[in-house]
C-alpha cells in the first residue's frame, strides 16, 4: 500500500495492531471503541492473516482470552470502552502481577463529555490501580504509532500496557499511510510455570515487589518519555498536555501567538510519569499548567501543589470534555493574555435521541405499559434505554442490572407486604453479557417479575455486532430460550412485538404468572431495522385520515418520530422521509385514523 | 496550502458521516491533509449529529466556535443551533424551504432537499442534494463538483445503482441553484 487513506482513529488502532503482528484480538462493543475490532477483522480478511479475532460475550472474557494468548507468547490485544474495563478489571489487576510474555495491549476508550456513556471515568486511574503503564494518544495517527510502542513496552517489561484513546481520537478521521504487516513468525508456546501463572498469595507478594521494580524502570523508558514540542524557549511558565488536549494546545498556542513563548510538553505515558521529566519541570519553571482528560493523573504526579495548575488546583474543570474553546480561555489566562470572547451556542432545545421509526422496541415498551400500567420498569444499556422517552424505562444502572434490580425491587416490596408488578427490559447482547448470573440468582431466590428480552438479533447501538445467538459459519449458536430455561425459569415464551395486540396479551399472561409463581421471561423477537447485515424490505407506509382527533396519544405515548403533530391543522401527519411502514401505530390510534397506504413509497 | 474548516450538521440517519467522509476523501485525493471528528453512539438514533471537518495543516480534530468557514445544515433548525461555529465571513448551505432568519447577515445557499428527495423517491439522499447545492456555488468549498463526482465514482464503483442515484441527488441539488 502506498496511498494515504482516510482512517478513523479506531481503524488506525486496528491497523497498528495488525501491522505489528497481533495474532489474537478480542473485544466487546461499546462506544467509542466499537470499530476497533471490526476494523481488525476487515484488515485480517483483506490481507488473509492467520488470526483469532472475536466478539466476546463480555469484556472480562475478552481480556482473559487475549491474555492467555500473551501467556502463550503471542502478541495480543483486547479493546473495550471505559466502563467495559470495570467489568474486565478483575483479570487485569491479576495479570499485572503475573505479567505477560507476548506483547499484550488493553485498549480502553474513554468518553469525556460523556457523549455515549454512563460515566466520564478516566481509565488512566485504573492503570494506576493496576500498576501498569498507560499511553495517551492525541490523534488517529499517533494512536497507530502507539500500538507499536505499546507492544515493545509490554515485551520489554513483561507487563500489560493500557492504550487509552478518547472519543476525539477514536472518532476522528485522518489521512494515514498504512505500512506493511510485520510477520513475527511466532507460534503458541505456553511454558508451564505454576509458581508464576498460578501464584499463591506468598508468591503474589514477590510478584508485587517485581511489578514495583518494573514500574520504576518504565518511568525511565526513553521511547515513551514526554516530548518538548517547541524547544529553545526561555520561560518561567510551561504547559504540559496529553491526549487530544495536546493536539488542541498546539493549535491554540499558535493562534494566540504563544507558540514562541510558552514551552509545550506532550506526555505520551501519563502513568508512570517519567521521573526525569518530573524533576525537569519542577526545577525549570515557576508555574506549570497541566491539560489532560478527564482526571488530574499527570497533575497529581507532579508533586508540588504550589506551582502546578490543573484539575486539582481548580484551574481546569474536573468534569466534562476539555473542548478547545475552553482550553483557549485557560491558556490565555495562564499566559496573562486577554481572552477572546467566543460566540456561544444558541440556547435552543436540542433534539433528543429516539428509537428509530419502526423499531420493534417501541412496540415492546408500548405493550409493557398496557400490560402493567402501574409497574416498575428497570432497564439496561443499549438502544432500548431510549424507551425512557415513552415512559417504559425507570432505571438504567449498568450492563445486566435490569435483571438484578427487578429482583431487588421485588424483594424490597415483598418485605413491605405491598407487591408491585415489575417488568424489566434487557437487550439480547446485554443479556448474554451480564444478565445470566442475576437471572439464576432471581430464580433461586424466588423473585417474581417479568423479564422482557428484547431480541433484535444484533448488538444494535454499537453498529450491529453479532450476539452468541446468531448462527454464523463455523460457530455454534446459543439460543436465548435454552439459556433462560437452563437458568430454571418456568415461564419462557416468545412473541413478535410488531403484532401489538397478540404481544400485549402475551405480556398480560406473563404478568399474571409473575404475580403468583415466579420469574416470567418473554422474548420479544423482531429484527433491528437498521441492521446493515439484513436486506431492507420496503413496506407500505401509513397515512393519517380525517378522523384524527389530534389527541396526540401516538406522538406522546408511542413516540414515533415519523408521526408529527401539525400545530396548524391540529392533526397528526406522517413524515414520509422516515416512516418505515411497520404499521404498529395503526393499532395504537384510538380513533382508527391511521391506515396503510396503497403501495410502498 | 488550502485551509478550510467546515461543520456538517443534521440528525441521526441523514448521512452526515457519509458526506463528511466523501469530502475528506476528496481532500486526500487532492493531496490535502485532513482531520474530521464524528458523532457516534446514542446520538445517532435521531439526535443531533455534527461533524467537524478541517482541511489543511491542523492538529486538533475540532473546530473552535467562530472559526468555521462554512456550515452545511441538513435540517433548517440546525442553522440556528450551529451558526455560532462560523466566523464573520462564513457561509451556510441548508436544507430549507423557507427563509432562515437564524442565518442573520451570512450568505445562505438553501435547497428544499426534503421535497426534492421525496420527489426523486430517494428519501435518504437529502445529504447529497444539499452538498450539490453548495458545490454549484463555485469557490465556496475547497473542491469542485467534478472532484466530488470522482470520489463518489471511486467509493461506489461496486454499487452502480447507488452510484447513479447519488450522482442524481448531487445534480438535483446543483440544479436547484439555477
Amino acid at each position: 500500500m502506498s496511498e494515504r487513506i482516510l482512517m478513523q482513529g479506531n481503524e488506525a488502532i486496528a491497523r497498528g495492531l495488525v501491522e505489528n503482528g497481533c495474532i489474537v484480538a478480542t473485544s466487546y462493543p461499546g462506544t467509542p471503541a466499537s470499530e476497533i475490532l471490526s476494523s481488525v477483522m476487515a484488515w485480517r480478511d483483506a490481507e488473509h492473516l492467520p488470526m483469532h479475532v472475536e466478539w466476546a460475550v463480555n469484556e472480562k472474557v475478552a481480556l482473559e482470552i487475549a491474555y492467555a494468548g500473551s501467556q502463550a507468547g503471542l502478541r495480543t490485544a483486547v479493546a473495550m470502552k471505559q466502563v467495559g474495563l470495570n467489568v474486565a478489571s478483575d483479570p487485569l489487576m491479576s495479570a499485572a502481577y503475573l505479567g505477560t510474555r507476548g506483547g499484550f495491549i488493553v485498549i480502553s476508550a474513554d468518553d469525556p463529555g460523556p457523549h455515549s456513556s454512563q460515566t466520564e471515568q478516566d481509565s488512566r486511574l485504573l492503570a494506576m490501580l493496576a500498576k501498569i503503564p498507560v499511553l495517551d494518544p492525541d490523534s488517529p495517527a499517533q494512536a497507530r504509532e502507539f500500538t507499536a510502542l505499546a507492544f515493545e513496552l509490554s515485551e520489554a517489561f513483561q507487563v500489560p500496557v493500557l492504550l487509552r484513546p478518547t472519543t476525539r481520537v477514536c472518532h476522528a478521521c485522518q489521512d494515514i499511510l498504512p505500512v506493511a504487516v510485520r510477520k513475527l513468525d511466532r507460534k503458541a508456546d505456553f511454558r508451564k510455570d505454576p509458581a508464576r501463572w498460578a501464584a499463591t498469595p506468598k508468591f503474589r507478594y514477590r510478584l508485587h515487589l517485581e511489578l514495583n521494580r518494573k514500574l520504576s524502570r518504565i518511568a525511565a523508558h526513553e521511547p515513551t518519555a514526554p516530548r518538548l514540542l517547541n524547544p529553545g524557549l526561555r520561560s518561567s511558565r510551561a504547559v504540559v498536555a496529553s491526549g487530544v488536549a495536546a493536539a488542541h494546545a498546539r493549535e491554540i498556542l499558535a493562534s494566540l501567538g504563544l507558540w514562541e513563548e510558552l514551552p509545550l510538553y506532550q506526555v505520551l505515558q501519563p502513568y508512570p510519569l517519567h521521573e526525569a521529566f518530573i524533576r525537569e519541570v519542577l526545577t525549570g519553571y515557576d508555574e506549570i499548567l497541566v491539560l489532560e482528560e478527564t482526571a488530574g493523573v499527570i497533575e497529581m504526579q507532579l508533586r508540588d501543589r504550589s506551582r502546578v495548575r490543573g484539575k486539582i488546583s481548580g484551574a481546569v474543570p474536573e468534569a466534562g470534555e476539555l473542548l478547545p474553546e475552553l482550553m483557549e480561555g485557560i491558556l490565555a489566562e495562564f499566559a496573562g493574555r486577554p481572552a477572546r470572547s467566543l460566540p456561544s451556542p444558541a440556547d435552543a432545545a436540542g433534539r433528543r435521541p429516539t428509537l428509530c421509526p419502526g423499531c420493534p422496541h417501541r412496540a415492546s415498551f408500548y405493550a409493557i405499559k398496557k400490560a402493567a400500567p402501574h409497574g416498575i420498569y428497570p432497564s439496561d444499556i443499549g438502544c432500548y434505554t431510549l424507551g425512557l422517552n415513552l415512559g417504559g424505562v425507570d432505571t438504567v444502572l449498568c450492563m445486566g442490572a435490569a435483571v438484578s434490580q427487578a429482583a431487588g425491587f421485588y424483594q424490597a416490596y415483598r418485605v413491605a407486604g405491598e407487591p408491585r408488578d415489575v417488568v424489566a427490559t434487557i437487550g439480547d447482547s446485554t443479556f448474554f453479557h451480564a444478565g445470566i448470573p442475576p437471572l439464576i440468582d432471581a430464580v433461586s431466590q424466588g423473585a417474581r417479575f417479568v423479564l422482557v428480552i428484547l431480541d433484535n438479533a444484533t448488538t444494535a447501538m454499537t453498529g450491529n455486532q453479532p450476539t452468541p445467538a446468531m448462527p454464523l459459519p463455523g460457530k455454534v449458536a446459543v439460543p436465548i430460550g435454552q439459556v433462560v430455561e437452563g437458568c430454571g425459569v418456568q415461564f419462557c415464551k416468545t412473541g413478535d412485538p410488531l403484532d401489538l395486540p397478540a404481544f400485549t396479551r402475551l405480556l398480560g399472561e406473563a404478568v399474571r404468572f409473575s404475580r403468583e409463581e415466579g420469574v416470567a421471561v418473554v422474548i420479544a423477537k423482531s429484527p433491528c431495522l437498521v441492521d446493515r447485515n439484513r436486506p431492507r424490505t420496503r413496506r407500505p407506509q401509513v397515512l393519517v385520515g380525517a378522523s384524527c382527533t389530534g389527541c396526540r396519544l401516538c406522538t406522546s405515548q408511542f413516540e414515533c418520530p415519523a408521526l408529527v403533530f401539525d400545530e396548524e391543522t391540529g392533526k397528526v401527519t406522517v413524515d414520509l422521509l422516515i416512516c418505515s411502514g411497520c404499521g404498529v401505530c395503526i393499532d395504537v390510534c384510538p380513533s382508527g385514523a391511521i391506515m396503510k397506504r396503497e403501495e410502498p413509497a | 496550502m488550502i485551509s478550510q474548516q467546515l461543520i456538517v450538521s443534521g440528525v441521526g440517519g441523514q448521512g452526515i458521516l457519509f458526506i463528511t467522509r466523501l469530502l475528506a476523501e476528496t481532500a486526500i485525493a487532492k493531496g490535502l491533509p485532513v482531520m474530521t471528528s464524528e458523532t457516534h453512539g446514542m446520538a445517532q438514533r435521531g439526535g443531533i449529529v455534527i461533524s467537524h471537518l478541517k482541511i489543511g495543516t491542523f492538529s486538533s480534530p475540532l473546530v473552535v466556535p467562530g472559526r468555521a468557514d462554512g456550515l452545511i445544515a441538513l435540517k433548517p433548525e440546525n442553522v440556528g443551533l450551529h451558526r455560532y461555529f462560523l466566523h464573520d465571513d462564513g457561509w451556510i448551505a441548508a436544507n430549507a424551504s423557507a427563509a432562515l432568519p437564524a442565518a442573520g447577515e451570512l450568505p445562505v445557499f438553501a435547497v428544499p432537499a426534503d421535497a426534492l428527495a421525496l420527489e426523486m423517491k430517494a428519501p435518504r439522499s437529502v445529504n447529497l442534494i444539499v452538498l450539490g447545492r453548495i458545490l454549484a456555488e463555485g469557490g465556496r468549498l475547497f473542491c469542485s463538483y467534478e472532484d466530488i463526482c470522482a470520489t463518489l465514482e471511486r467509493k461506489l464503483a461496486a454499487k452502480p445503482a447507488l452510484l447513479q442515484s447519488s450522482l442524481d441527488a448531487l445534480r438535483a441539488g446543483g440544479n436547484a441553484a439555477k
